[in-house]
Order: structure tokens, then sequence, then C-alpha cells
């Protein structure tokens, strides 16, 4: 049995994350920046949703490939998209937004990466899904849902602006 | 074919690995463009556009390569392209020797075949190899398990070249297909010329030599047309001419007469540059360039000229080539 979201999870799972950030920053003055891939796709959502509540946040994108630990042992190399950062980063709220928390070792690459920009003042981070087996030490602050799962799994997400839909799949086992 | 590409970039998933169907996207070694796909000339220059962006950082560097290690092997005199290659390999946090080929045992006697062995002892990772010789990356990138790029062999092959002179194009044409490209100079020996003929047609692009007779090859793609006279070549309307440099260095067999008559007949003289300029054709060197002889001053100032740019998008596209190669792992 495999477990899934729909449509109508994933975005309830958004507006959760947007109500848990406007809570903690109504006032205060922070920035979207969203990892590649899809992790752009929820910060967009995030960005649009708090734009309805009247509130604009710059929103930047990270690409984290050449930040990764284990490009040595890929096979081929991931397709570099780059990274599209306007704002300055020194001194800057950031909140890191991405699809699935898992290993935590792509925070890891985001922050290398978002260092390489500037020294924010702070940096947070928002997961739609948090599926846990951490193998670094990273907690989200901001989560959508979160989903018991084994080590072993796959989260198949899915997101309208890249995949044509929007669903999430839990396949186990995947080998 | 530019549309599937893109496609396969925007959707192409961080962490999956490509499907068995997609074509090898890797490559143990780059040695010529010939062998190139025009799918893997395309992702090296979407690639190399990324890399480019980082320049703009305070932080210009990146740690995709490190702990990696590469060497420079240039047995002929370069300045660009060899220090291009090391901020290359450097801003991707590799560590670069330069295996000093005057200094170096080969003036002692080594043979190459030895050299090699030496190398391989040695574990590199990537080696950049730049030799009169043809085909001697090519001997090396068989013998050893290292990442090969060729940076140059005699007059066959230049790839990194070729790279960035159609990474440089297609800033300016975004859509390169049915433009038409002048190259000017010696291309019988020239490995520039070769390479970026190459490239330019696999993209799409139109190809015209121009040059003395016994300099334009007769032999090769009939669909590159060959001018002997420039006022001619100016007439097929290039949107690019690209003026290969006059090896003054080789001079020791002279092919044309005098570089005065040269000039005369080949080089964007301050008539001809007007003429260019009214065009509105850009211009192109691979460099280092030759004042008074290939081209006049005033196009060094022409707002058209891109040669600058070749050398700043020389660094972003060979950081795209080594990020690009891996090593043979069952090997």
């Amino acid at each position: 049995m495999s477990k899934r979201l729909t449509e109508s999870d994933i975005a309830q799972a958004v507006s959760q994350m947007v109500n848990q950030i406007l809570e903690r920053n109504a006032s205060k003055e922070f920035v979207l920046v969203g990892i590649r891939s899809r992790g752009d796709e929820v910060a967009e959502r995030i960005r649009s949703a708090l734009e309805t509540a009247g509130m604009n946040v710059p929103m930047g994108v990270l690409d984290i490939s050449l930040y990764r630990d284990d490009l040595a042992h890929l096979k081929d190399n991931p397709k570099l998209q780059g990274s599209n950062i306007s704002f300055t980063v020194d001194g800057a709220h950031i909140i890191l937004v991405d699809d699935v928390l898992f290993t935590g070792r792509t925070v890891r690459a985001a922050i290398d990466a978002l260092t390489d920009y500037g020294r924010p003042t702070k940096v947070e981070l928002a997961v739609l899904i948090d599926r846990g087996h951490r193998e670094l030490p990273f907690a989200p602050d901001y989560v959508g849902v979160d989903l018991q799962t084994q080590r072993m799994d796959y989260i198949d997400v899915k997101l309208q602006g890249s995949d044509g839909e929007d669903s999430v799949v839990v396949i186990e086992n995947k080998v | 074919m530019a549309v599937i590409s893109l496609l396969v970039l925007v959707v192409g998933p961080v962490y999956t690995p490509l499907s068995s169907s997609s074509p090898p996207m890797t490559r143990k070694d780059l040695l010529d463009i010939e062998s190139l796909s025009r799918e893997e000339i395309e992702l090296l220059l979407d690639q190399a556009g990324p890399f480019k962006d980082l320049f703009t950082r305070s932080v210009k560097k990146v740690p995709a390569l490190k702990g990696k290690s590469v060497l420079t092997l240039f047995y002929e005199p370069s300045t660009r392209t060899l220090s291009s290659f090391e901020v290359a390999a450097k801003r991707l946090s590799a560590d670069v020797t330069n295996f000093d080929v005057p200094h170096s045992s080969v003036v002692k006697g080594e043979t190459i075949k030895d050299t090699i062995d030496t190398l391989q002892s040695m574990r590199t990772d990537y080696i950049i190899v730049r030799n009169k010789m043809p085909g001697l990356p090519q001997m090396i990138a068989r013998e050893t398990k290292a990442c090969v790029i060729n940076a140059g062999d005699g007059a066959h092959a230049h790839p990194t070249q070729a790279l960035l002179d159609g990474f440089t194009l297609r800033e300016v044409f975004p859509e390169l297909m049915g433009k038409k490209i002048l190259i000017v100079g010696d291309i019988l020996h020239s490995r520039v010329a070769r390479s970026t003929s190459t490239l330019m047609r696999k993209l799409g692009v139109e190809v015209a030599w121009l040059g003395p007779g016994s300099l334009v090859p007769k032999h090769g793609p009939k669909d590159i047309k060959r001018f002997t006279n420039y006022d001619e070549a100016l007439r097929w309307a290039p949107d690019c001419v690209y003026l290969l440099r006059v090896q003054m260095e080789r001079q020791a067999v002279q092919y044309f007469p005098s570089l005065r008559e040269y000039t005369k007949l080949y080089g964007v003289t301050d008539e001809r540059f007007k003429q260019l300029e009214a065009q509105g054709t850009y211009i192109m060197h691979p460099g280092p360039v030759n004042r008074g002889v290939e081209l006049c001053d005033a196009v060094m100032e022409y707002n058209r000229c891109l040669i600058n740019q070749q050398v700043e998008n020389g660094i972003a596209t060979r950081m795209a080539a080594l990020y690009w190669l891996k090593p043979n792992q069952q090997k």
C-alpha cells in the first residue's frame, strides 16, 4: 500500500506553511529562496499566497548542483540550471524553501551556496514535506506535512509547473 | 531539437539519474568537435551560462571539483588558453599543477610513452594537453584513467575554442540556425578553423572560408563556401567575421609572400572596417591579435567586436567542460 497526497492535500500543506510563516514574521522583513528543482515552485506558491495576504516578499532561486557532496560518486553530473538571487544576501533574513526534507544534505549544500553570495543574518528552513531520516543535524522551521516513511522509500513529488500535475506518492522500497 | 533538449533541461529533476533512453550525456574525454552530437554541444553551451553568472558574485569559486587534481601539459607556448584553463579549474576548486614542459624531462629526452606512464602514476584526475602532434591527446586519453581535454593538437582540433566561439555567438544570436560566419585566414593550418567550422555547422550556422587560394582547403565539407576575394565574401553578407591569427612564430615556412600583402588582401583595414560597421557585422578572433595585421586598431573599440567576450566566455565554457567530463569507472 502506498501513501498519497492529492492536489488539495498539497494546497493545504502550502497554506499551512504560509500560516506558520505569517504567524512568526508578520511584521518582519524576509526573503524566500527556493531550491531547484520544485523547491522554487513551492517558494513561488508561498510568495504568491503572501502577496494575496498583502505582503510583498522578494524571491530567489538556488541551484545547488555545484555544492552537492556526492558529485564524485555520480555517473552523470546533474544538469546545471543556474541560480537567480537578485537581492543582497548580506544582512538578509532568508527562508529556504524545498519540496522534501530527507537526509538534510541538500540543505547543507544550499547554505554553503547561499553564503557564497553573502552573510545572511538568519536562515530558516521551510519544507512542503518532512519525511524524516536525517543524516545531518537540520530541523525545519516551517513544515507543510509530516510523512512517515521508511529509509528506502522513494517520494515521487509532482508539481504543476514542472510535471503538469500536483501529486505526491510514497513508493515503498524503491531499488 | 532545440526545444526538446530545452525541455529536458527544465524538467530534469536534480536527484534523478538520466533514464537509459537518453543519449550519453557524459564522456571521459573532450578531444574534438567531430565526435560530439548536437545535443552534447547544446548541453555544454547551456551549462556555460550558469557558470558565467558566477563571475559577478564576490565569491567566484564553487566546490564542484574540490579535491580533484588538474594537470596542464602544454608542449606549445600559450598564455591565454593555459591561464583560461587554470582559472576555470581553480574556480571549480580543483588543484592545478602546470607540468612545465620546457623545463621538464621532455628536454632530457623522456619519450611521450614514458611521460604518459609518469602522468598515470601521478593519479591526476584531469589532463589538459596541447601539443603540435595531432592525435597525442587521443593517445594520452587511451592510456590513462584521467579525463583528457585537448587544448590544441597541431592543425587537428581545439574543441574548447570552438565551444567558447559557439557560446559567444549564441549570446548575440540566441537562434543560431541560418546565421552566417565567415572565417578568414590560413584555414589549412588552423585547428581553430577546423573545430569552430564543425561546431558552427552542427548548430545550423552557415560557414564560409576566405583566404589565399593555397591556404583554403578544397577538400572537406561541400556546404562550406570558399572565397579568395574579400569583396565577394562580404557580398555573401556574413553576420560575423572570424579572423584567424597570423602565426608569426610559424613563419619559418612562408605560406604567403609578406605580412603587408596579407593585410592588404585579407586584413580588416580601416576601409574594410567601415564596410563591416555599416553592415553591422560582428567580429571575432581567437587571440592574441596582431594589430595592423589581421585587424586595424579601430576594430578593438568597435561595439560589435566580441574578442573580449570570447576571453571571459572561454573560462565559463571550460568550467562547463570540466564539470561535464567524468572518469571511466569500469576501467
